[in-house]
């Protein structure tokens, strides 16, 4: 047993503090908006310039000229402001988002990610995710623990181009938490149904207590 | 002083050479300038070099550049929409240079506002910093990047009056306010020209200072994912 997609949203919204200003990437972290804990405001970003992003339109508002960084049609909540991308990223780059939750291919134990291209194959750009992780307070990544082949995904250098260097804060998988701390990973919890020597087997980064 | 021209070719007149540079404003196919793309799709203006966050998609946005084979050069932040590009570039006919959003949004704005380079922590101890000199603040490690200055700059806008102040909407505003100070001409397209006067100036996104050329059209704003949820009933 491990955590599916859904869970893994679940436990990255727990992150999550009131008051906060917050930056999700796609993939599941874009889950995390439906799980944040009742009590809580968050205000969301999306950094083609927006704060204050809503959900998903009823069929036949969509509106082409508002969407997500994920290019998906969304709306505007009571709260929303607009701006533009240089605006945008003063916030980011400024450090006034609190937290940015975003996927990964790799992450290292000292905190490195990469997430934004292989080479040869991959070849689609970075977009705002290297000014996401030098910018913002925290930064959370959730993803697979191991790839499809098995191969740990947690890693004790990242064997792709970088994103960011010892940017990452806390890694969210389907096998539980870890913590980036001096000296490597350690764990802070496991997912419901995993074993710490299960999560220990999964895991090529040094992990520490 | 007349800044509207009646259609997009008129608005590039005398405007276009071969090898030229473009800042183009728009994210994915958010608030891009669709006019003056095809514009200069029948111009057939070759070599260029645009910097634009994105390259749009196969047929539509700047993909219509790169399918008539115009482009020399992409500075963008995110290609992964675009099939023929992908192809252009892996085959060597492209050439590419990745920049992080908010450093290329920068550099644009710092070449906008005269200002040739900037600091930044973004891409420190990536392949993005390989080449560029870094320097040490505060203990922390900073790369520098350098301001954007383009030949022409092709942006789109819902509203403007004939003095050219632009007004946005929603995020369709993206790279264009930007895109379109780094330009040394900037030509804007907007959705309709509303009389002098009839623009709060204090709502104005960006003044007309900015822009020199101004056209109205139809624009086809085409949805790049539509997303939508059930009506609870």
């Amino acid at each position: 047993m491990s955590w599916d997609r859904n869970q893994m949203a679940a436990r990255a919204a727990q992150e999550l503090q009131d008051g906060w200003y917050v930056n999700l990437g796609i993939g599941i972290p874009t889950l995390v908006s439906n799980y944040i804990p009742a009590g809580i405001e968050v205000t969301l970003q999306s950094e083609n310039g927006m704060l204050g992003m809503g959900p998903f339109p009823f069929e036949g508002e969509e509106d082409a000229d508002l969407i997500n960084a994920g290019k998906q049609t969304i709306t505007e909540l009571p709260q929303t402001a607009y701006f533009d991308s240089a605006q945008s990223f003063a916030m980011i780059r400024g450090g006034k988002i609190a937290m940015a939750i975003l996927g990964a291919m790799e992450v290292a134990e000292n905190g490195d990610l990469a997430n934004w291209m292989i080479p040869g194959k991959l070849v689609k750009g970075m977009g705002g995710a290297m000014d996401l992780v030098a910018g913002v307070g925290r930064v959370v990544v959730v993803m697979d623990h191991t790839s499809k082949h098995g191969e740990s995904k947690v890693l004790k250098a990242c064997t792709l181009p970088l994103t960011g260097k010892a940017v990452v804060d806390r890694i969210i998988t389907n096998l539980g938490v870890l913590d980036v701390v001096p000296g490597g990973l350690r764990i802070v919890e496991c997912a419901e149904g995993v074993t710490e020597a299960e999560l220990r087997a999964a895991t090529e980064a040094t992990l520490v207590d | 002083m007349k800044k509207i021209y009646p259609d997009a070719r008129t608005a590039l007149d005398g405007l276009l050479f071969d090898g030229m540079t473009i800042a183009a404003g728009g994210f994915g196919l958010c608030g891009i300038p669709e006019l003056l793309i095809a514009a200069i799709r029948d111009a057939g203006t070759k070599d260029l070099t645009i910097a634009s966050n994105n390259a749009g998609v196969d047929g539509f946005g700047l993909g219509v550049l790169l399918a008539t084979k115009q482009v020399k050069k992409m500075i963008s932040s995110y290609v992964g929409e675009n099939a023929e590009f992908m192809r252009q570039y892996l085959s060597g006919e492209l050439e590419l240079e990745f920049n992080p959003q908010g450093t290329l949004a920068e550099r644009l704005r710092a070449g906008g506002a005269g200002i040739p380079g900037f600091y930044t922590k973004t891409g420190v101890g990536t392949v993005i910093a390989e080449g560029k000199d870094v320097k040490v603040f505060n203990g922390q490690e900073y790369i520098l990047e350098t301001g954007i200055v383009t030949d022409i700059s092709i942006v789109k806008a819902w509203k403007a009056d004939p003095s050219g102040n632009l007004v946005f909407r929603k995020t369709a505003r993206n790279f264009n306010p930007p895109a379109a100070t780094a330009g040394k001409v900037c030509i804007a397209e907007v959705e309709e020209i509303v009389p002098l006067g009839s623009l709060d100036p204090d709502t104005i996104h960006l003044p007309g200072i900015y822009v020199h050329r101004l056209i109205k059209g139809d624009h086809e704003k085409r949805i790049e994912q539509r997303t939508v949820r059930k009506r609870e009933v």
